[in-house]
């Protein structure tokens, strides 16, 4: 009877392409509209996505900053290989490196042997002598009131120029090429062009790799959480929404893809906020010099398909968490259902993820191997796995804590109630941390191994010397060796200089061909030997043996009155006198006793000798920071080419301690993130439930008592989850540490730790929350909006 | 009746747990009939035009709209019933909060593909009719709730709906405002010949319809007819 | 309101003497103002000329009060159509309805019919009330309102009285 067409023939069961476009517009428009609330929740999603792609970004360009930084690096190096004859095209270069107050020093010192002389990448013009060209950075030392602390080592030289980057690693390192007449071969490096041999990167081995590999999950896995956290914040009123828009003719898949569509445009909204931040972010990263390592803005580039995948996997991780959002409640016209709310959590699905994770990385126990890269994705998906695993557990715990909660004070009754109502929205807000936690806690423990493997012991000693200054000592001048140590004792804050000559020999080589054994040539002053060893008495023209210990036999064979000795650069061979002693080495010598030969000077023409080295063992005062500065500005005067070394007992791998600082940063830097989303998630759940809080107070349930309650609501289940974190943490650290080989310990302060920071972040955001709660459970919270 | 019912339910049962919410209900609406549906509380009115309306599946019996078997749709054929076929006023909330009354009204056309501007001056045409032009940009949270309610009657007759579901329209309003909101939906309804099946518990309310169903305990009462 | 069907509806449990019937009456109906006993036998002696009751036994000894009456199916005819018609919506219905709706429970008729007669009457009228105000004028409206609102509050009653049929039956037949 009636004229008007069939319901559902104007789309209804099939849907064209424009359809989907039109339902998914819908939805973007819903991300854009909606007042005050519908903004903030906008803005909190852009701003949660936005910091979480800015990480990623940063992640991916991390390979390519340090690519670039090795590109540049390889274009400057100056190692010769083979003779180069000197022609009016060749360099000489010397190295100069220094420290100053913990940074590296580049130093060059170079000599021009003809107008075609190669130039370093980043230096106009090969500075001549009394000139220096340096780095952006030095110069920046240089005009700073710890200039002069500086300037000597450049030996009063004139700054003519500035090192451009392409002859630097990074916009922080401290680099200067200083000209020179006096250079000569020997002590330098003839070049005909530089770069020429890349610098041999020492690979980071399986121990290191593992630990990078573990690094990364640990600080993208919590950021992926956070991610899928963020797209659903406002995800309540959403649900709502859509229940609206149901009942006046949405049927299921307009709805998802008004969803859908909605997630999408949060997301994309949040890329391009997180490519602002990576943008502006960038602009900073030259400020930062961490480790010796700063970097150009323009470095911190990441790759192409990177970017593509992260592009691309953004939103489509915020439409498939908001639709996986959209299965858990059923939305029908007359409202949403929450499907899962009365249905046991079940165990068994939630044991697959730890499972497979395990799975992937008990094979590896015992023999990883850092180089292979299948073996790096494995390690990096089975820790992504079981920490994921932590995730899906969660809730389930979580319900089974709470279930049999029952009575208690006002605040922990409303507490309980509420989480045996909705544990998952808690759950969500507790995920990011327990993973950050549990992925700690496995590095903590990985990382405890690996320090007892990089920390190797020096065999240096620094109760009597705190420095050694090597400077050569030109040929021929046997007063060398005094006035250098005189100069060096001169230098304020230098409390005792002992030097000696120091020249390494060899023995006579053992018939069986294998390398001939070495022994250090010391020549010096009584008072300056006795640095090394017992000497009992002695007069000039003595000469003592201080054998490396027991355990090399060899060597007290190949070093006797009578043994032939040659120096390794050449040189006259020399005969150990009859009259030698045998005496003990000091136990507190600076540097461990090898094998040496201790001479005084009356036996040794010195001056026929070339290739002899000052050492100088210098005490310095122990309160003054500067003194090294000034110990090494006077030998920068005495010899451009010498060298300071700080002693130390032990030696950390510099590249380890790189990385955990790295990882301290990360960790912490992830916290706050995953404090920021709680604090999203606590709010809204407060804005939510604004009129039920008011009207508890509203009929005299004190406002302590719902603080409380909020208190409880969050530390009942951060309490569970760092529990949980704390199991998984321990277990994948276990497995890591068994897949590396390393003895199993575990560093309980460091599980303190870990859990400690994840409670401060709890405390932290309900803190942040408290002032909204009370602002909300004013009376006149009740108006009704 | 002249013409076959546009409308039917015929012996409806529907349970939610061990309480039975319709038990035997039955009921026939004829086209721009205003019917109204009355009864105590929790007596299964509004289980009854949740049935009527296909958002509601009952246990058994039968919902036919113009002879169709309503339980025997699919979601997406109930959901573009609601959308070209059936309009929808309820108590509160809902009105879509983030879009302004305008869009709110525009919504049902643009789901129906129509172009936005064009959907929106028909909206607006129906925002003046109601008497609610001047909220137009603002949104439901902004208006009063009998203009909330106004909003909802041209959102639910944009479309040219041959059913209109209301229950309680008047529920959360002043009988002063209460009136307007009957007035305007009636004369609208009678206007396009639409329907409109009137959940309500105040007679001053179901004055407004042509015809009166009691629901006791799950039961219709079809008085006119049993007469 | 109507004595004669209510003593006839009276009658229907049974025959009885005119002071019963108004003992009867009283107890039930009178709260407020009791039969005279004219009333009631001048009731009953037009029922009897109308036919509506018989006597069913005379006692020897004077007076009326040896008379007992029986309701004739006629008698019983007329509280049925009684009973099934709607009173005209007016104020201050109540004592009728009230009359009606006990009797109805009395005689085992169904009460919850008659309440949903009566209230579909209301709504008729309301209904008609609600057409003229939407047309008239101001006054029109105000005074329409007037009758709706009363209305309104008997159809209440309506309602509620439904709702409590069953708590009546047990206290009536008690």
């Amino acid at each position: 009877m009636s004229a008007r067409h069939e319901p559902g023939d104007g789309r209804g069961a099939s849907h064209g392409g424009s359809a989907v476009l039109h339902d998914v517009l819908l939805g973007a428009r819903f991300a854009f509209t909606g007042g005050r609330d519908g903004w903030t929740r906008t803005v909190l999603t852009a701003l949660g996505v936005g910091i979480g792609v800015a990480l990623l970004l940063l992640a991916a360009a991390v390979p390519g900053a340090l690519q670039a930084r090795d590109v540049r690096n390889d274009a400057r190096t100056d190692y010769g290989i083979g003779e180069i004859p000197a022609s009016d095209r060749t360099v000489l270069v010397g190295t100069a490196d220094t420290v100053f107050r913990d940074s590296q020093v580049r130093g060059r010192v170079l000599r021009a042997e003809g107008p075609r002389a190669p130039v370093p990448p980043g230096v106009p013009a090969i500075p001549g002598p009394g000139e220096a060209v340096v780095s952006p950075a030095l110069q920046e030392v240089l005009a700073s009131p710890d200039g002069p602390l500086f300037a000597p080592r450049l030996g009063g030289a004139r700054v003519v120029g500035m090192i451009a980057p392409a002859g630097l690693t990074g916009p922080g390192e401290l680099a200067y090429y200083l000209g020179s007449d006096t250079l000569t071969a020997d002590r330098a490096t003839r070049l005909d062009a530089f770069g020429s041999f890349p610098t041999e990167r020492e690979g980071l081995g399986p121990l290191l790799t593992l630990l990078v590999v573990i690094i990364f999950v640990v600080l993208l896995l919590p950021t992926g959480v956070f991610l899928a956290a963020a797209v659903r914040f406002g995800g309540e009123r959403r649900d709502r929404r859509l229940a609206a828009l149901r009942l006046i003719g949405a049927d299921l898949r307009m709805t998802r893809r008004i969803a859908a569509g909605e997630a999408t445009a949060g997301a994309v909204l949040g890329l391009a906020a997180g490519a602002a931040f990576f943008l502006a972010g960038r602009q900073i990263v030259p400020l930062v010099t961490l480790w010796d390592i700063s970097v150009y803005a323009g470095d911190v580039r990441p790759n192409l398909p990177l970017v593509t995948a992260i592009a691309v996997a953004v939103p489509l991780v915020a439409v498939v968490v908001s639709l996986i959002a959209l299965r858990g409640v059923s939305v029908e016209p007359l409202g949403v259902a929450r499907r899962a709310a009365t249905a046991r959590r079940r165990l068994w699905w939630r044991l697959i993820l730890p499972g497979a994770g395990l799975v992937l990385l008990v094979p590896m126990i015992g023999g990883f191997d850092g180089s292979a890269v299948a073996g790096q994705y494995q390690a990096a998906a089975g820790a992504v796995l079981l920490l994921v695993g932590a995730v899906a557990l969660l809730p389930w715990l979580i319900d089974l804590v709470v279930r049999p909660l029952r009575g208690g004070p006002v605040a922990w009754q409303l507490a309980v109630r509420r989480l045996q109502f909705d544990s998952a929205t808690s759950a969500r807000l507790v995920n990011g941390i327990a993973v950050a936690v549990a992925g700690t806690i496995g590095l903590q423990m990985l990382f405890a191994g690996v320090q007892s493997r990089s920390v190797t012991s020096t065999g240096e000693n620094t109760a009597r010397a705190q420095a050694v200054v090597r400077t050569q000592v030109s040929a021929g001048a046997s007063a060398g060796i005094e006035e250098t140590v005189a100069r060096l004792r001169a230098t304020p804050g230098v409390t005792g200089a002992a030097g000696t000559l120091t020249d390494t020999v060899n023995g006579k080589p053992p018939a069986d061909g294998a390398p001939p054994p070495v022994a250090d040539l010391r020549i010096g002053d009584c008072s300056a030997l006795a640095e090394f060893a017992h000497l009992g008495e002695c007069s000039d023209g003595e000469v003592f043996l201080v054998h490396a210990g027991p355990g090399d036999p060899s060597g007290e064979a190949a070093f006797r009155p009578g043994s032939r000795v040659t120096s390794v650069d050449g040189g006259p061979a020399w005969t150990v006198p009859s009259g030698a002693r045998t005496v003990p080495a000091r136990q507190d010598a600076p540097i461990s006793s090898s094998e040496s030969i201790l001479v005084t000077p009356g036996v040794i023409d010195t001056g026929r000798r070339s290739g002899l080295v000052a050492m100088t063992f210098v005490s310095l005062a122990p309160h003054d920071p500067d003194a090294v500065e000034r110990l090494r500005n006077t030998a920068a005067r005495i010899d451009p080419l010498g060298s300071v070394g700080v002693l130390s007992a032990t030696e950390v791998a510099r590249r380890f301690d790189g990385i955990r600082r790295g990882l301290y940063v990360g960790i912490v830097v992830t916290l706050l993130l995953i404090a920021a989303s709680m604090l999203v998630g606590v709010l809204e759940q407060l804005r939510e439930r604004r009129r039920l809080l008011a009207m508890l107070v509203a009929v005299g349930v004190r406002r302590g008592s719902l603080t409380w309650s909020v208190l409880w609501q969050t530390v009942v289940p951060v309490l569970v989850g760092l529990a949980l974190a704390v199991c998984f943490g321990l277990g994948l650290g276990i497995v890591l540490l068994r897949m590396v080989s390393v003895e199993v310990s575990v560093s309980w302060p460091a599980v303190g730790w870990s859990a400690g920071l994840g409670a401060a972040v709890v405390l932290l955001v309900t803190g942040l929350s408290l002032p909204t709660l009370w602002r909300l459970t004013r009376p006149e919270g009740l108006r009704t909006e | 009746m002249t013409a076959a019912p546009l409308l039917t339910a015929e012996d409806l049962h529907k349970s939610y747990g061990p309480t039975a919410a319709l038990d035997g209900a039955s009921l026939a609406v004829s086209a721009g009939e205003i019917v109204a549906i009355m009864g105590p509380s929790g007596s299964g009115k509004s289980t009854l035009l949740h049935c009527l309306a296909g958002i509601v599946r009952p246990d058994s019996g039968r919902v036919r709209y113009e002879g169709r078997e309503v339980q025997a749709m699919s979601d997406a054929e109930r959901s573009a019933l609601r959308r070209t076929r059936f309009g929808f006023v309820f108590q509160f909330g809902q009105l879509v909060p983030e879009l302004t009354c305008l869009e709110n009204v525009a919504l049902p056309l643009r789901m129906e593909r129509v172009r936005r501007r064009e959907a929106e001056s028909r909206a607006a045409e129906w925002l003046e009719r109601l008497e609610v032009a001047d909220v137009a940009d603002k949104r439901p949270g902004e208006a009063s709730g009998g203009q909330g309610q106004r909003v909802a009657v041209a959102r639910a007759l944009v479309t040219g709906p041959r059913v209109i579901f209301a229950d309680e329209p008047t529920g959360a309003l002043d009988s002063l405002n209460g009136e307007r909101v009957m007035r305007l939906l009636t004369a609208a309804a009678r206007d396009t010949r639409a329907a409109v099946v009137l959940v309500t518990h105040e007679p001053r309310v179901a004055g407004y319809s042509d015809r009166e169903v009691v629901v006791r305990d799950g039961r219709t009462r079809d008085l006119e007819r049993t007469l | 309101m109507s004595i004669g069907q209510t003593l006839l509806g009276l009658l229907e449990e049974g025959p009885s003497h005119g002071y019963d019937l108004k003992r009867a009456y009283d107890d039930r109906f009178g709260h407020s103002r009791p039969l005279h006993y004219g009333q009631v036998y001048a009731t009953l002696s037009r029922l009897l000329k109308d036919g509506l009751v018989e006597l069913d036994a005379v006692e020897p000894g004077e007076g009326p009060e040896r008379k007992r009456y029986a309701v004739t199916s006629a008698g019983v005819t007329d509280v049925e159509r009684w009973l099934s018609t709607p009173e005209k919506p007016e104020p201050y219905l109540q004592n009728t309805l009230y009359t009606k709706v006990v009797l109805a429970v009395l005689t085992g008729r169904s009460a919850a019919d008659l309440l949903d007669v009566q209230r579909a009457e209301h709504l008729r009228l309301m209904r008609e009330l609600t057409r003229r105000k939407t047309a008239g004028d101001l006054a029109e409206q105000l005074i329409c309102d007037h009758a709706l609102f009363h209305l309104e509050a008997d159809l209440r009653w309506l309602e509620l009285t439904a709702a409590r049929l069953d708590e009546l039956a047990k206290t009536v037949r008690a």
